[in-house]
């Protein structure tokens, strides 16, 4: 398991992995706003916390078809599907190696990018907290919605309509949560729910990969 | 030893082989042919575990075969050497230089896979084959793109390190590889239109 994390983590270093891909796509987004809805701070201020996880949804979207399309494409996933490892730690090491390369990435830039949205300073622990606790959840649904799809040539639209229902709460919370730090409130609550749809997603989801994961390579 | 009673296997919801009996005894190798669309590579990956028993049974330890199909499963940014170990480790093996050696791959083990050639590539992926050590080989058209000396590598392989160690392969392919073993025609096991493995069985 610790293996395929590893050579996950090689290849979306290496060129072509499209390691930057979530990020620049991130930091454009985000960039672009101001240019969109003028430079008023008291209207970026207010929109900043759903334009900072929508966008952080979006990037991470972008990268999610590659999770098993590739190596379904050159043979290795039907090699280790017939590996001694179960398919579900497959599933869960590459959820854990696009979490790594898409989320953390994300969690980590998000701060200054709030920065150019006037972002109120004081939400910014929420913001976060909330992504490194949310961020998880999207690499995990996505896996799932990755593995539904293998099958499917070009299946990216398919996969993005599968994948946005059900990133609505991880959405919901994660901006709720930025909104309550901002006007000073207890954000205790949007977090506990945003670390519980993680921990769910953390429980189930690796074995609906797997399960799909074999119907798929029937 | 590898045993198959009446094996009927169906590919995408359609019923492709029926009644297939035969045997394998340790240390030998069994030849599949039978024209393109019979169903090697469905038998194939019916005894790999990859697709559902339709009928009958196949007596193995799943715990002992491996697959290799068309495709390597290369990756095209890793280099040899990484490409092998990353195997091993998965088969829980820690040594892949004698598979270099075995395949010719030494002077090659730090380019990236992606600039190999089509055979150097193929070569590759039946390395991993040496690699993993696994008793019962389920190899699919091994030889493809491989030049002449790539394919006595091949053999050599196959005779004096995996069949002298006891191992089983069964290997479909059109083309003569030199190989003394038996030979399976699948071509009288084709199944009917409406024979079990269909779709929509379980709804009539």
């Amino acid at each position: 398991m610790i293996a395929v994390f590893i050579r996950d983590l090689r290849l979306a270093l290496r060129a072509g992995g499209g390691f930057g891909l979530g990020l620049v796509f991130y930091l454009i987004v985000i960039v672009l706003v101001p240019f969109g809805v003028g430079p008023e701070a008291a209207v970026l201020t207010r929109i900043a916390p759903g334009i900072l996880w929508v966008a952080a949804l979006l990037a991470a979207l972008l990268s999610l078809d590659r999770i098993f399309a590739l190596d379904h494409e050159d043979g290795a996933l039907t090699l280790l599907a017939t590996a001694p490892l179960p398919l579900e730690s497959v599933a869960l090491a590459k959820a854990a190696a696009h979490w790594l390369t898409t989320g953390l990435p994300l969690t980590l830039v998000a701060p200054f990018l709030g920065f150019l949205l006037h972002l109120d300073g004081a939400a910014y622990p929420a913001l976060i907290l909330g992504l490194l606790l949310g961020t998880p959840s999207l690499s995990l649904i996505g896996t799932f919605g990755a593995a539904l799809t293998i099958g499917i040539r070009r299946g990216g639209l398919l996969l993005s309509l599968l994948v946005l229902p059900l990133y609505v709460p991880t959405l919901i919370f994660g901006a709720e949560a930025v909104r309550r730090g901002a006007a000073g409130l207890n954000t205790t609550v949007p977090l506990m729910l945003l670390a519980a749809i993680t921990a769910g997603a953390l429980a189930i989801l690796p074995f609906a990969s797997a399960y799909a994961l074999r119907v798929n390579l029937r | 030893m590898l045993r198959v009673r009446d094996l009927a296997c169906a590919r995408g919801g359609l019923p492709v082989l029926t009644g297939v009996s035969f045997e394998v005894p340790a240390g030998s190798a069994l030849v599949l042919r039978g024209p393109n669309g019979v169903g090697k590579t469905t038998l194939l990956r019916t005894l790999a575990g990859l697709q559902p028993v339709v009928a009958g049974s196949i007596e193995v330890r799943p715990e002992q075969t491996a697959y290799a199909s068309h495709a390597d499963g290369v990756k095209a940014q890793l280099s040899v050497a990484e490409n092998l170990d990353f195997w091993a480790r998965i088969y829980g093996m820690s040594d892949s230089e004698a598979a270099l050696t075995t395949f010719d791959l030494v002077a090659l083990r730090d380019r990236m896979a992606g600039t190999l050639s089509a055979g150097q590539q193929r070569r590759l992926g039946l390395a991993r084959l040496a690699v993993i050590r696994r008793d019962v080989l389920m190899l699919d058209e091994p030889t493809i793109s491989l030049d002449q000396r790539s394919v006595i590598l091949f053999n050599t392989f196959l005779h004096d390190v995996h069949l002298a160690r006891g191992g089983i392969a069964v290997i479909a392919t059109h083309i003569d590889i030199g190989l003394n073993a038996p030979v399976l025609d699948l071509d009288p096991y084709r199944a009917a239109a409406d024979a079990p493995g269909q779709r929509d069985a379980v709804f009539v």
